[in-house]
């Protein structure tokens, strides 16, 4: 139902989530954000079971801004990601594990950009791109086919554009918008709403 | 076997701490009584209902442990939302409603039917689904209603302890998220509340005039206090100068804030979504149809009131579990108001006459193109 997607270039990261905020087969937001900023230079988006994201992904950004007021710098985006996987990682075998599938991205001084893909089991992986949801099987393949490590932000944006147009095509659901970002050494960067308009 | 006048059924209860018969069972003879599930009452309502895991709702057909005379039960077909293995309960919940709740320029309305189905029975044709929890804000309740009942009273409670120790009110946006905090502990349980708060956000140091209601706004308070120190001595005065200079710069800053109508969706499974227009419960798609079309930011009160009344009638029309009065509570930044509940009979009523002479009206018109040709 939900949809996430993230493309790393050399020195940025894109990402991009669905608007869609649904309950059983009512869509009850359009304008729904599921990016969480945790600092100037990484965010998470979250997908999964309807409390738990937005529980998961408060907890990790408060604990984050916790990180930096008490020991004066930010964590990186590795780190970030190490310690968030930990945190579903210890409730995963408990009484309530939190089922959220995720996507940090962030941009770090020393390593540079980096796009970490994290599931309900908490398993953790540095993509160069990736993506979850039932449109991950109709866009990967997409990304592999044309994604090369150097390409441009502009190359980006068009990738990203060939997923969503291909997910208006063959998706069954209908997304009719998405929050687009892009995060490099300036920090996050909004960028343009991609409407898939009906073909 | 005890020799007393009492009679235990379901088999060898002594020594067990778990009773073999489902507690409520109806068909108790006044000679029987149940035994309570031990660790039921020794454990904290915390973790009440989180039990291991085992396929409790099949339980419910297990018709092996029950007592041979009640009268055997089925299932009605699955509800939309997921059954999680916890306490088998006495009878199956359903949660069938319309309630719904927009923003618009001249505040925010709020609508409920009134009906209180119970599978398949209405319990009670009049229930009150929108509840006021302070002066400026109400929410409609829809799910289990005693969840509902009990958890918008404790909302109210801890929103009052906050205005008392705060001395503001807290936002709407607030007030959601300390209702989805409260509600997360018992994420996987049976317990199902799912509110729209509607609420106007304002700044209490503003109000000029003191709203008098059954909840005791604190800007009455504010404004008596802030009038007798003015009153008081020079000395006194300079004491109250720091509480003054805090009031203003509290109020420098809630102008600041952005203040107006809201609308928040709270869901027991955790879901908080802040947003202009909300419907709720089994009818909620028939009523969305009809806001959809017709809700938009400008319209006027009376506008916005017949809208809601459509909507909730029209889902009444097509839902077997909405039904019987609609209530109508319209908030703005001087509080809440409550139109007097109607009953949706007579509206039914007067669509078919309507429907019955435009039946008539386009046949009479046939007939006259008829005799003119």
């Amino acid at each position: 139902m939900e949809y996430l997607i993230g493309i790393q270039g050399p020195d940025f990261v894109l990402i991009a989530a669905d608007n869609v905020a649904a309950s059983s087969i009512i869509q009850m937001k359009h304008d729904y954000d599921k990016m969480f900023k945790l600092s100037e230079k990484i965010l998470l988006l979250c997908v999964g079971e309807a409390g738990d994201t937005v529980q998961f992904a408060e907890y990790i950004q408060k604990n984050v801004q916790l990180y930096k007021m008490r020991n004066g710098y930010e964590l990186s985006p590795a780190a970030a990601a190490n310690f968030t996987r930990k945190n579903l990682a210890d409730y995963l075998r408990s009484r309530t594990p939190y089922h959220v599938n995720l996507l940090l991205a962030g941009y770090d001084e020393a390593d540079g950009p980096g796009l970490y893909y994290m599931d309900h089991l908490s398993a953790l992986a540095k993509a160069p791109f990736a993506a979850h949801g039932y449109g991950a099987f109709l866009t990967l393949s997409i990304l592999d086919r044309y994604y090369k490590p150097d390409l441009t932000r502009e190359e980006a944006v068009d990738l990203l554009k060939k997923c969503l147009a291909e997910l208006n095509k063959r998706f069954i659901l209908n997304l009719p918008s998405f929050t687009v970002r892009l995060i490099d050494k300036d920090g996050i960067h909004d960028m343009e709403k991609l409407p898939v308009g009906p073909k | 076997m005890p020799e007393d006048s009492t009679h235990l059924s379901g088999g060898g209860i002594h020594g067990e701490a778990f009773s073999t018969r489902l507690p409520g069972r109806g068909g108790l003879s006044p000679l029987e009584f149940y035994m309570p599930i031990a660790e039921y009452l020794t454990e904290s309502p915390i973790n009440f209902g989180q039990t291991s895991l085992r396929s409790a709702p099949t339980n419910l057909l297990n018709i092996d442990h029950l007592h041979p005379s009640l009268p055997s039960i089925s299932l009605p077909p699955p509800t939309p939302f997921p059954i999680s293995p916890s306490v088998p309960l006495p009878f199956t919940l359903s949660h069938g409603t319309t309630t719904l709740g927009f923003a618009f320029q001249g505040g925010v309305i709020a609508a409920a039917d009134t009906r209180s189905s119970c599978s398949g029975l209405v319990a009670c044709p009049a229930s009150p689904k929108v509840l006021p929890i302070h002066s400026h804000l109400v929410g409609t309740t829809s799910g289990t209603s005693a969840d509902c009942a009990l958890w918008k009273r404790i909302l109210a409670r801890e929103l009052r302890l906050y205005q008392l120790r705060h001395r503001r009110r807290l936002s709407t946006g607030g007030a959601a998220k300390l209702l989805s905090h409260m509600l997360h502990p018992f994420k996987g349980t049976e317990l199902c509340v799912a509110a729209t708060l509607c609420g106007w956000d304002g700044d209490d140091e503003k109000d000029e005039e003191p709203i008098t209601d059954k909840y005791g706004n604190i800007s009455t308070n504010q404004v008596t206090s802030s009038g007798s120190n003015n009153q008081s001595t020079s000395t006194a005065a300079a004491a109250s100068q720091p509480l003054i200079s805090f009031t203003t710069q509290q109020v420098v800053e809630s102008r600041s804030r952005i203040c107006g109508p809201r609308v928040i969706y709270v869901c027991s499974d955790g879901l908080r979504l802040k947003g202009e227009l909300f419907s709720v419960g089994s009818g909620s798609p028939y009523a969305y149809s009809i806001l959809d079309s017709s809700v938009y930011w400008g319209m006027s009160v009376q506008e916005a009131t017949a809208v809601a009344r459509e909507a909730v009638f029209r889902a009444t029309y097509r839902d077997a579990y909405s039904g019987n009065n609609v209530d109508l509570y319209h908030v703005t930044a001087k509080g809440w108001r409550r139109r007097e509940r109607e009953n949706l009979k007579e509206e039914y009523y007067r669509e078919k006459e309507r429907e019955r002479k435009r039946v008539a009206e386009r046949k009479a018109e046939k007939n006259k193109e008829k005799f003119n040709v």
